[in-house]
């Protein structure tokens, strides 16, 4: 078995409206930022161990279809290291 | 009716559990708090999954209680056939854990809101919807952050086609408008119903326009007179 860190980012479907994006984006303008878009995703960093990084991923994607995101509103995508 | 016993699902962070018993009582349905640990009685005819904020709305709303062992077992009912109504944070639930679908999240001003809100009645050959007429408009207050409807576009094709939208944000009239459409909700659809019409969800909360001394609306109890 090997150390694996999994990393599951989740974010918003394109075209699925963020409201607490399209805030954070205001309040970064009324600080004086000029920015064009902003998005945001959620981040988790599993630990796991797992035979080979293949395995890991199929775990952390399991995770994620679910729990971790909800697939009528969410994409996600799996990223696996040791650790 | 009396033998008519309807399990409100009790999580921790549940706040609309009380009101639902107390409002369910009021249209003669007998019920009860049930504590998600112990699990769903065995002669539960009915389930109501409340309004609140189960595990702090940790993750997504609903997302925790979703996955929780006594879903497993509402589900289960559902599919046998008992009523199964979510409301609020219940319907946040239902959607997570697939007895409705679609999805509710972040309103589309940000904002908690806690407001009256005009429903039209899309359907009424529901048991939900028996006391009503279809068109009709009801009057029931919503108080949620997390209440935007969200369906993806052949999802919502489909529930279309099934006609299983049972509720849509309207105006006093009946008018299914962008400006009565409080939190900006796909189709304003504030409510849809499951596979089975004996399973639905809904964001508005009847139980709080139900006991006359409560407020301005009482139009909020021909939908839990369903479990009479």
């Amino acid at each position: 078995m090997t150390a694996y860190t999994a990393t599951v980012t989740v974010r918003l479907k394109r075209g699925v409206l963020d409201p607490e994006a399209e805030t954070t984006q205001q309040a970064l303008e009324r600080l004086g930022f000029e920015l064009s878009d902003l998005r945001s995703a959620d981040r988790f960093e599993v630990d796991l161990d797992a035979a080979d990084a293949d395995e890991a991923a199929e775990r952390a994607d399991e995770m994620a279809e679910r729990l971790l995101a909800n697939p009528t509103i969410h994409d996600y995508e799996v990223a696996v290291a040791e650790r | 009716m009396v033998g008519v016993t309807v399990a409100v699902v009790q999580f921790g962070g549940s706040n609309c559990d009380r009101d639902a018993v107390r409002a369910l009582e009021h249209v003669g349905v007998d019920a009860e708090r049930v504590w998600h640990e112990d699990g769903l009685p065995t002669d539960a005819e009915g389930i109501v999954l409340p309004g609140g904020f189960s595990y702090g709305d940790y993750l997504r709303a609903g997302a925790m209680a979703a996955r929780s062992p006594i879903m497993e077992e509402v589900r289960a009912a559902a599919a046998d056939g008992v009523p199964v109504i979510g409301v609020c944070n219940g319907a946040q639930i239902g959607s997570e854990s697939g007895l409705t679908p679609g999805a509710f999240t972040t309103n589309a001003s940000a904002r908690f809101q806690c407001e009256p809100v005009h429903l039209r009645v899309e359907r009424a050959d529901t048991p939900w919807t028996a006391a009503y007429d279809e068109g009709d408009v009801i009057e029931v207050p919503i108080a949620h952050g997390e209440g935007r409807f969200e369906i993806s576009e052949a999802a919502h094709a489909d529930l279309v086609a099934d006609d299983r939208v049972l509720f849509r944000y309207c105006d006093a009239d009946g008018n299914v408008t962008d400006a009565a459409n409080p939190n900006g909700s796909t189709d304003n659809v504030a409510g849809v119903l499951g596979e089975r019409e004996t399973v639905a969800v809904l964001m508005p909360h009847p139980e709080r326009a139900t006991l006359p001394d409560l407020g301005r609306s009482t139009d909020g109890a021909g939908i839990l007179e369903a479990f009479a």
